[in-house]
């Protein structure tokens, strides 16, 4: 399996549950160690040394958000995991950037599940990470909570950061997409450039019945 | 270095933040403290047993168990919203996140043992005078070798499904030998020998720290990794 990403792509990985999505987001970010093979970013071996993960940045299904801790002391000690400067400070535009600013000082268990996937996605992007992992970012969200995540990932699409987004919902992540690889049974099915929703809707029918 | 101790001291002081505010394990392990020396207390038949025969004994049962129900809070937290991602994403070394645990572990057991003490002299009734020192350095000793070997069982055992019952079976056994030298240091001490008479029980309990503290920072890497 191989798979080329630039700065300012978004990569939508698509495949049915049970494809391997999340897995190979779990080996890209390194928090699974490959059976065979190696992961490199930029040309670094993951795992041989600490710093190269201060360029990735992951939002998984979980949060990865203390629940007793408020949003604002979430990403502080996200700021200060990552050595960055002003954490209170950064933790507060962070959460400005992903229109949390009022809520900043409440405890994530208070919080509604659209505003802490968008709490999430600032502590994702809290370190200016250069490759960005999204496992299933719009998932469960209204159509508000969804719309502000996806204007915050094109808004770093922008500024050049490579986007990996896994999603088993084609629709919903289409728009934001560069390419659109579909993933079966741990395999590329297809792989290339976005192209016509229709015809892909249909090959991924094909994909996920065999 | 640096880099290293800002990443343990920003662990540290996170789980003690989370710890504050919730205070959930702390109210459990010294209410359960409490209990354990209640019940010591009174289920204790004076004819056949005195009060000086059994209390080290049940001074470093109730910190030890105290200890467990602690620890094993230590990672069990970070399971909520898979927060150890978030840790094992970031560029701080797993040693460095041992380290953080490890720190946070030491305040909570301590502040365990602080609780317990008085309460410990109240229900027992013993004389401290002359033997407080001696047992706050074999409690400081034995502390620092039970923490380190918790800590890494408990991250062990996080993922695993009964992660809470996991965590003291496999944990108890390595504790036996410093439980068993603190409690040979203190009834000496509370039977008012000299604290040189202690020194053997002391250095064991430092070899048991120097040994199984560097043990866990070697191992614990490792045991982080999928």
């Amino acid at each position: 399996m191989s798979l080329d990403a630039h700065a300012g792509e978004c990569h939508l990985i698509v495949g049915p549950n049970g494809a391997g999505k999340s897995t190979l987001l779990r080996l890209l970010a390194g928090l699974a160690r490959p059976t065979a093979g190696v992961v490199m970013i930029e040309g670094v071996p993951l795992g041989s040394d600490p710093d190269i993960r201060r360029h990735i940045g992951l939002l998984s299904h979980q949060s990865h958000l203390y629940g007793d801790l408020t949003a604002v002391e979430n990403l502080a000690f996200t700021a200060r995991l990552y050595g960055l400067p002003d954490p209170d400070l950064l933790a507060r535009a962070g959460l400005d950037s992903v229109g949390l600013a009022g809520r900043g000082d409440e405890p994530v268990r208070r919080l509604s599940r659209g505003m802490v996937q968008r709490a999430a996605v600032a502590r994702a992007l809290l370190h200016r990470p250069r490759l960005l992992l999204l496992d299933e970012p719009l998932t469960g969200l209204d159509l508000d909570a969804g719309d502000r995540i996806a204007a915050v990932l094109r808004r770093e699409l922008r500024q050049g950061v490579t986007v990996l987004m896994a999603s088993h919902d084609v629709q919903e992540s289409w728009d934001l997409a560069s390419h659109v690889h579909l993933l079966s049974r741990g395999a590329w099915a297809s792989s290339g450039p976005r192209g016509d929703l229709n015809a892909f809707l249909t090959r991924y029918q094909e994909v996920v019945r065999g | 270095m640096a880099d290293f101790l800002r990443g343990a001291i920003a662990v540290a002081a996170k789980d003690i933040r989370v710890e504050q505010r919730s205070k959930t394990a702390l109210v459990s392990a010294i209410a359960f403290a409490a209990l354990v020396l209640v019940i010591f207390n009174f289920a204790r038949d004076a004819a056949v047993t005195s009060r000086e025969a059994l209390a080290p004994s049940v001074l470093w049962i109730t910190v030890t168990f105290s200890g467990v129900i602690g620890l094993n809070r230590s990672f069990a937290l970070e399971r909520e919203n898979a927060a150890l991602d978030g840790l094992l994403l970031a560029p701080v070394s797993r040693s460095a996140l041992f380290l953080g645990k490890y720190l946070a572990n030491l305040v909570f057991v301590f502040t365990i043992e602080a609780v317990a003490l008085p309460l410990f002299v109240l229900f027992f009734a013993v004389d401290l005078h002359g033997a407080l020192g001696g047992i706050v350095a074999a409690a400081v000793l034995a502390t620092i070798g039970f923490v380190a070997i918790g800590t890494v069982f408990a991250a062990m055992t996080v993922r695993t499904r009964f992660a809470e019952l996991m965590m003291p079976l496999l944990v108890l056994p390595f504790l036996i030998p410093p439980v068993m030298w603190a409690v040979q240091a203190t009834s000496r001490l509370l039977a008012g020998r000299p604290m040189g008479e202690i020194g053997g029980w002391l250095l064991l309990l430092a070899s048991y720290d120097l040994v199984f503290v560097a043990a866990s920072l070697m191992l614990f890497p490792a045991l982080m990794d999928e």
